[in-house]
C-alpha cells in the first residue's frame, strides 16, 4: 500500500466547464476518497424571493441553471399554479411538454459532447455539438432564445407555436434522428470508447437506491423511476416507458442517455399529433397563499421545488433540490476505487451541473 | 381570494424523528430531501425542517420545529444520502446536527458570511 | 500584425454564472460558429493563455481564483466579460453572495452584453480583444525599446 496523497481537482480544470472543487485522496494511482467543497457558484438566489415579486421570479428561476433553464421555470410556475389553483389551458400544457423535451435533447447532446471531450475524442465533441445546434435552432425559432427561453409564465406560456412550425419541427427532428444514429453508434459500439467506459465507476442497484441517486444515473443501475410518470404538463396523456439499463457503469449511463434522445423525439411527435387548439395562457389574479412541493424530471433527474407563500406578492420561502445535489453521494461512491485517469469520465457521467447544486 | 393550500405534513418532535425515519426506511421509503426554512412564529424566529420521503411516487413529509442554534440528531446513519442535506443545513442555517456520517464541519458551502440564510 | 494577434489562446473561467453563457462560449468553439478560424484555441492552462473570458459574476469565493489566474497569464493579456452577470451582476446583483461584475476585481477590456450572450456577440468580442492585444503588444514593444535606450527610465508608464 502506498502513501496517501491529496490532489486538488478544480475549480478551474480543463475538463470541467464549471468550477467544482474536489480533494482527491490517492493511494498510488487509486482514489480512496473524494471530498467535495462547493461555493464557487453559490449566489443565494433562493433568498431573492424576498426582493422579486412572485411573477417576476420566473426569470430568476430560469437562471438557476442555463442548461435546464426551461424546466426550472416550469417547475416554479407549476408550483405557484398549484398553490393558486390555476387551470392552465390544454394547449399550453402540450407546448410546455414540447419545450421540456427539446431541452432534454439539447442537454443530452451537450452531455455527449462533454463526455467525449473528457475521454479525449474531440471529434465526437464537435459532432455532438453540431447536432445540438440544430436543436437550438428549433428552440430559437419557437421561443426566441437559445439557452434561456423565457417561454414559461405563471398561467401558461408566452408564445404559441404555429401548426406549420410544429410540422417542420417534427420533420427536422426526424432528420436529426438519422444523424444521431451515427453519434450514438460511436458511443455504443466503438471499441476504444467502450474501453474507457465499460466497467468504470460501477454503481450497483442497491447502492444507487441507498445513496439516493436520481435520473439517468439511477436508471442506468436498473431502477425504473422517472418523474414524468407523475403526469405533470401533458405527460399524463403521452405513452412512454422509462429507459433503464442494468450494468450501472459509465457505459450504461451513456446508453440510457442515448436511448432517451430517441424517446424525447418520440414524445414530441406524440405531443404534436395530439395538440389541442385554444388559448395558451390565462389571466392570473391575486397572490399565492399556502405551500406545496412540486417534482419534475429534468435531464439530470428528479428535481423538487418547495414554495411557501403567505398571500403577499413576495414568496416567503423557495427551495430547489436539484438532481446533481442528490447525486453527489453517488458520485463520491463511484469515484472511490477508480483510477486517477478515470476521474474526469466518472465525474462527467453523472452529468454534474454545478450552478444547479449551489444555486 | 386564492384559497390557502396545504400539504399533508406530519409534525413531530425532535425526539421522534429518528425512530419515525427508521420505520419509514424499513417500509421502503426513499429520502427525497431535507429542507430548512426560517419562519416567524409570534415574533420568535423558528427553524422548520421538512423531511421528504417518497415511495411509489407518493410523498410523505415530516416537519420538526426547532429554535435557532438548537441541536438535532442526524439521520444519515439510516439514509446514506442525508449527509449532503445535513451539511448544507449546517452551513447555511447554523443548525448543529449530531453524528453526520460524513461531516465536512462547515467546509461544504463557502459563503461570504456564516449562516447566511438566518440573516435578515 | 504580430504573432500574438494571429493565434491568441483563450482561457475560459466560469465565475458564478448560470451556465447559460458558458455553454454559449463553448458553442463558439464548435463547427457552427468556429472561432478557430481566427486562430483562437481554447486552453486550460493560464500560462498559455492570452485572453481571459469570464462568465458570471464575482463572489468572495472565486475572487482569489480569478486574480490568481489573471496573474499567471503572461503579458500582454486581455479580459472579456461575457454576459450581463459578468458586467454588473445582472439578475443576481442583489444576491447576498455576489460582489458584482468582473471589473470589481480585474481590469476588463471588452464587455459582451446579453443574457445569455449570443455566440455571434461573443465572437465579436473576441475579435475586438484581438485588436486590443495587438495594441498592448505594440505598447510593450515601444516600452522595452525605451527601456534599452534609457535604462534608468524603465519606470516610464504608458497608458494603454
Ligand atoms: S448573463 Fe444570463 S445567461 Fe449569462 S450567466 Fe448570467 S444569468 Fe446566465
Amino acid at each position: 500500500m502506498g502513501k496517501q496523497t491529496i490532489i486538488p481537482f478544480g475549480p478551474q480544470h480543463p475538463v470541467l466547464p464549471e468550477p467544482l472543487h474536489l480533494d482527491l485522496v490517492l493511494e498510488d494511482e487509486r482514489i480512496v476518497d473524494a471530498i467535495p467543497s462547493i461555493g464557487y457558484v453559490h449566489r443565494g438566489l433562493e433568498l431573492l424571493v424576498s426582493k422579486k415579486e412572485y411573477a417576476e421570479y420566473v426569470y430568476v428561476a430560469e437562471r438557476i441553471c442555463g442548461i435546464c433553464s426551461f424546466m426550472h421555470g416550469l417547475g416554479y410556475c407549476q408550483a405557484v399554479e398549484e398553490i393558486m389553483e390555476i387551470q392552465v389551458p390544454e394547449r399550453a400544457l402540450f407546448l410546455r411538454t414540447i419545450w421540456a423535451e427539446l431541452s432534454r435533447i439539447h442537454s443530452h447532446l451537450m452531455w455527449f459532447g462533454l463526455a467525449a471531450d473528457a475521454f479525449g475524442l474531440e471529434n465526437l465533441f464537435m459532432l455532438s455539438w453540431r447536432l445540438r445546434e440544430s436543436v437550438l435552432d428549433i428552440i430559437e425559432e419557437t421561443s426566441g432564445g437559445r439557452v434561456i427561453f423565457g417561454a414559461c409564465k405563471i398561467g401558461g406560456v408566452r408564445r404559441d407555436i404555429s401548426p406549420e412550425t410544429l410540422r417542420d419541427m417534427c420533420q427536422k427532428l426526424e432528420k436529426l434522428k438519422g444523424h444521431m444514429d451515427r453519434l450514438t453508434g460511436v458511443f455504443l459500439n466503438d471499441r476504444s470508447v467502450g474501453y474507457r467506459l465499460k466497467g468504470i465507476g460501477v454503481l450497483t442497484r442497491e447502492d444507487a437506491q441507498r445513496l439516493g441517486a436520481v435520473g439517468p444515473l439511477l436508471r442506468a443501475s436498473g431502477v425504473d423511476m422517472d418523474m414524468r410518470r407523475l403526469g405533470y404538463a401533458a405527460y399524463e396523456r403521452l405513452s412512454f416507458e422509462p429507459v433503464t439499463e442494468n450494468d450501472g457503469d459509465c457505459y450504461a449511463r451513456c446508453a440510457v442517455r442515448a436511448r432517451e434522445l430517441y424517446q424525447s423525439i418520440d414524445l414530441i411527435a406524440q405531443a404534436v399529433s395530439m395538440m389541442p387548439d385554444g388559448e395558451v395562457d390565462t389571466k392570473v389574479l391575486g397572490a399565492p397563499k399556502g405551500e406545496c412541493f412540486m417534482r419534475l424530471e429534468q435531464p439530470r433527474g428528479e428535481v423538487l421545488y418547495y414554495v411557501r407563500a403567505d398571500g403577499t406578492r413576495y414568496i416567503e420561502r423557495f427551495r430547489v433540490r436539484t438532481p446533481t445535489f442528490t447525486n453527489i453521494p453517488s458520485m463520491i461512491h463511484c469515484l472511490k476505487g477508480c483510477d486517477f485517469s478515470d476521474v474526469p469520465n466518472v465525474i462527467l457521467t453523472i452529468d454534474p451541473c454545478i450552478s444547479c447544486i449551489e444555486r | 381570494m386564492a384559497m390557502e393550500k396545504r400539504i399533508e405534513i406530519f409534525i413531530l418532535t425532535v425526539d421522534e424523528l429518528v425512530s419515525r425515519t427508521r420505520s419509514l426506511h424499513d417500509e421502503g421509503y426513499r429520502l427525497v430531501q431535507i429542507c430548512c426554512s426560517k419562519v416567524d412564529e409570534s415574533g420568535k424566529a423558528v427553524l422548520e425542517l421538512d423531511y421528504t420521503f417518497d415511495k411509489h411516487y407518493n410523498l410523505y413529509n415530516i416537519r420538526i420545529s426547532i429554535e435557532e442554534g438548537a441541536e438535532i440528531p442526524s439521520i444519515s446513519e439510516i439514509f446514506g444520502s442525508a449527509f449532503v442535506y445535513e451539511n448544507e443545513i449546517h452551513d447555511l442555517y447554523g443548525v448543529s446536527i449530531q453524528g453526520i456520517s460524513i461531516d465536512y464541519r462547515g467546509n461544504f458551502y463557502k459563503t461570504a458570511m456564516p449562516h447566511p440564510f438566518t440573516q435578515d | 500584425m504580430s504573432f500574438i494577434a494571429k493565434s491568441p489562446w483563450i482561457l475560459h473561467y466560469d465565475g458564478s454564472s448560470c451556465n447559460g453563457c458558458d455553454i454559449e462560449t463553448l458553442a463558439c468553439l464548435t463547427p457552427v460558429y468556429d472561432i478557430e478560424r481566427f486562430g483562437v484555441i481554447n486552453t486550460g492552462n493560464p500560462k498559455h493563455a492570452d485572453i481571459l473570458i469570464v462568465t458570471g459574476s464575482v463572489n468572495h469565493q472565486n475572487r482569489d481564483v480569478l486574480l490568481n489566474i489573471y496573474n499567471q497569464m503572461p503579458d500582454p493579456k486581455a479580459v472579456i466579460a461575457v454576459g450581463i452577470c459578468a458586467i454588473t451582476g445582472g439578475i443576481f446583483a442583489e444576491c447576498y453572495n455576489v460582489l458584482g461584475g468582473v471589473d470589481k476585481v480585474l481590469p476588463v477590456d471588452i464587455y459582451v452584453p446579453g443574457c445569455a450572450a449570443r455566440p455571434e456577440a461573443i465572437i465579436d468580442g473576441i475579435v475586438k480583444a484581438i485588436g486590443i492585444l495587438e495594441m498592448k503588444h505594440q505598447n510593450m514593444r515601444i516600452k522595452s525599446k525605451w527601456r534599452l535606450r534609457w535604462p534608468w527610465k524603465s519606470e516610464l508608464k504608458f497608458s494603454y
